[in-house]
């Protein structure tokens, strides 16, 4: 599954710590799901949904 | 460094120090007391196994935190490493009883058992997650 994490953390100036901090998850969790290496449970992509103010499918989409 | 580590992995940390600090003074305990004023019968049983009890202390503490850790991709490779951990051990214990059933190898393990190999796969589990979260890194 890709995602658009990168590039809606860049438009906001956020690091990946910031938005590891706003998730409540380790920068190492954010790092994973960004590079493609893990993807989220469903409580979690709705999770980053709500932190970007955006539906799910703005974020994820499929390969 | 604890600065980002999650409340899970620190009380992982304390139990892990205490339940090993533990093991260490009652195996020495035990030893001189064998030497020294071997107890019998029940009393030896219960001296034999004293030092099993912090070992499956720390066995606990391992899956307590794969329980408590709540960031999920951090609890799978915790779950990761335990499940290459019971791997490695099955896999290393089958060929080691195997060449001690044809004899090829001493039945005296010297001490060191099926625990001790479980803990060596965890160590190995825990290079392969050092690799992954070292992977990517921007």
């Amino acid at each position: 599954m890709n995602n658009r994490l990168k590039v809606l953390r860049a438009e906001r100036s956020w690091s990946q710590q910031d938005l590891a901090d706003r998730l409540g998850v380790s920068r190492q969790s954010v790092n994973a799901i960004e590079t493609g290496r893990y993807d989220p449970s469903l409580p979690l992509a709705f999770g980053i949904a709500d932190v970007f103010s955006l539906p799910i499918e703005a974020i994820f989409v499929r390969d | 460094m604890t600065k980002h580590m999650s409340p899970a992995v620190r009380r992982y940390l304390k139990r892990l120090s205490c339940f090993m600090l533990v093991y260490v003074l009652v195996l020495f305990l035990a030893g001189y007391l064998f030497r020294h004023y071997p107890p019998q019968g029940v009393a030896a049983v219960a001296l034999a196994i004293l030092p099993a009890l912090p070992v499956i202390g720390v066995i606990w503490t391992v899956f307590r935190l794969l329980v408590e850790e709540t960031d999920e991709y951090m609890r799978m490779l915790f779950t990761r490493q335990a499940l290459f951990a019971t791997g490695f051990c099955l896999a290393v214990m089958t060929v080691w009883e195997f060449l001690q059933n044809y004899d090829v190898v001493s039945h005296d393990t010297h001490g060191f058992g099926t625990t001790f190999v479980w803990f060596v796969g965890l160590g190995l589990g825990a290079l392969f997650n050092a690799r992954a979260l070292t992977r990517s890194e921007p």
